[in-house]
């Protein structure tokens, strides 16, 4: 699975400042097709700005977001979208009052996919085939979650970010999601994942990057992470990440 | 049968041919022609309200720079009624153009910039410096154009082609992705929508409606003032009508406007000393225990209103 091609997607010393505050402060990493890259920290330490400004919604303040090959940042996100980037939410973002079905329908529709998936397998692998026809309010936590990942993949993506998918899955369902992801990364979309499971970040991922304050503190094997004493200081040493 | 068919042919077809109809058995033309124009205003509104979620407390600016639009043609270059009309159209896109920047704002600030900016237009137009071109504060009187049956005819055209954008927005992958865009703007452009194109060409298409309904209400009454056509009331009426039936459909607003006005009119007739305090009463009950509008009591019971 770790795969040998030239990155989709590579950042470098990408810096994002909220006011004074460096919400990301120089990081750089990278991420080939086919490969499931962990992204970890504790709170705060700018995962999910990572995510936003990859995916367009925030413009970067310094260094550059390339994807295969041309510079994204402060690209917009529609854009990005329609050039195979696509993301989950921590707290999902469904269109509340639409329909599931038409949830999806939006983004088949404007997510300018060659060849869209079909609605009715992307429903059923996503186990919303059932409430497909129910206002996206009416759903549960991971169930909009689900959605959110099934509106990302009507858009056909090559790069997916997703952040917290896992968070609030019981075990069955995270063996379940975790399979899922494998199978999407296995049809060759680079994939990061952004969890404080570690187990799950364990088993699904081939590197993880250790983020702290907006910087990358490690980049490897999870399992040599841990032995690292900066990443356990990290972790142990400041509020916890759940 | 497609949906939008059926919509077609059994609500909007339903109320053209009952409002063409009208005239020849009801005396009150004035009375049927009003209620064309809060027709229109009040689809305009679920355009832009409903379909993107902006609360257009300006709505009037658009009425008022379409009727002004008329005016001028007919003033200076002695156009006929219809073209005059599309001109209006015309006034209420340029200015729909004008105000595009407000679309920045959200919320309370976008309603209260919009009621401001509808505001400036009046203020420009009654300037008396502009007494050359539009008369100024001293109103217009349209004698060569003077025709209320044409310019009634001319606001079911106008209605007609408001209902045809409401029935395309609700039956559309268009109308579906500004609805989505109305829902969350930043899920709406991680579908892959032109977020800020789709909210634009909405708000030009509810600045045009406007500005077509305010050439036929110049074409109509042929005397007025600034005061008249940028009047407040055109915006409340049309925000509260649409509000009212219930936005993001195509029957709320047609339901809204034919109660509310209705009951409107025959308070104001009957017992004019209660009015404003019987409107105001259901008002505000009705926002209070039904703020999504008259078809969500239908579609809490699960039936679909289109
Ligand atoms: N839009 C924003 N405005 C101001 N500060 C922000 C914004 N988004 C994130 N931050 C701050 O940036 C830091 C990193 O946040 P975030 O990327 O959400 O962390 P993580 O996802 O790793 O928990 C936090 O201190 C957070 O408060
Ligand atoms: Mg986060």
């Amino acid at each position: 699975m770790s795969p040998e091609s030239a990155p989709i997607l590579s950042v470098s010393k990408l810096v994002k400042r909220f006011g004074g505050f460096y919400a990301l402060d120089g990081l750089s990493f990278h991420v080939s097709s086919g490969e499931i890259l962990g992204l970890v920290g504790p709170n705060g330490s700018g995962k999910t700005t990572a995510i936003n400004v990859i995916s367009g919604l925030y413009a970067p303040d310094g260094g550059e977001v390339v994807l295969e090959g041309a510079s994204i940042g402060g690209v917009a996100s529609h854009k990005l979208v329609h050039r195979g980037i696509n993301r989950t939410f921590q707290v999902p973002k469904p269109f509340l009052s639409l329909t599931v079905r038409q949830n999806v329908e939006v983004a088949l529709a404007y997510g300018g996919a060659a060849s869209a998936p079909a609605l009715a397998d992307l429903l059923d692998e996503y186990r919303l085939a059932e409430v497909a026809d129910r206002p996206a309010a009416d759903l549960n936590n991971a169930q909009q979650k689900m959605l959110d990942l099934v509106r990302a993949l009507a858009t056909r993506p090559r790069l997916l970010l997703l952040d917290e998918l896992a968070a609030g899955l019981n075990p069955a369902e995270l063996d379940w999601i975790a399979e899922r992801i494998k199978t999407l990364a296995q049809s060759g979309i680079a994939i990061i994942v952004v969890e404080h499971l570690m187990g799950f970040i364990e088993h699904i991922t081939d590197r993880v990057i250790v983020l702290n304050a907006g910087k990358e503190i490690f980049d490897g094997k999870l399992a040599v992470a841990v032995k690292v004493p900066q990443v356990i200081e990290v972790f142990l040493g400041g509020e916890h990440a759940a | 049968m497609p949906n939008a068919l059926k919509h077609t042919l059994f609500i909007a077809l339903p109320v053209l041919v009952i409002f063409a109809v009208l005239p020849g058995v009801y005396q009150n033309h004035l009375l049927l022609f009003n209620f064309v124009i809060f027709l229109i205003l009040a689809q305009g509104v679920n355009i832009i309200y409903g379909f993107t979620g902006y609360l257009p407390f300006g709505y009037v600016g658009f009425f008022g720079a379409g009727a002004y639009g008329f005016a001028v043609v007919v003033m200076h270059l002695h156009a006929p009624g219809v073209p005059a009309v599309l001109a209006a159209g015309v006034a209420g896109v340029v200015v729909g153009l004008l105000l595009t920047p407000l679309l920045r704002l959200s919320g309370a600030y976008f309603a209260i910039a919009n009621l401001a900016a509808s505001l400036a237009v009046l203020h420009l137009i009654a300037n008396p410096a502009l007494e050359s071109i539009t008369r100024g504060p001293y109103g217009v009187s349209l004698s060569a154009t003077f025709n209320p049956t044409s310019a009634y005819a001319a606001g079911l055209v106008v209605l007609a082609l408001t209902l045809g954008a409401v029935v395309y927005l609700k039956n559309s992958r268009f109308g579906l992705a500004l609805q989505a865009v109305r829902e969350d703007a930043v899920s709406a452009s991680m579908a892959g929508v032109n977020v800020v194109r789709m909210r634009v060409i909405a708000w030009l298409v509810s600045a045009l409606v406007a500005g077509l309904a305010g050439g036929v209400y110049a074409w109509y009454v042929s005397v007025f003032y600034p005061d008249n056509v940028f009047s407040g009331d055109f915006s409340i009426f049309a925000i509260v009508f649409a509000l009212f039936g219930g936005v993001a459909s195509i029957t709320g607003p047609i339901v809204g406007v034919i109660i509310l006005y209705g009951i409107y009119n025959l308070i104001g007739f009957t017992t004019p000393q209660y009015f404003q305090l019987i409107y105001g009463l259901l008002i505000m009950g009705l926002v209070l225990f039904l703020p999504a509008g008259l078809v969500s009591l239908a579609t809490r019971r699960g039936w679909h209103v289109p």
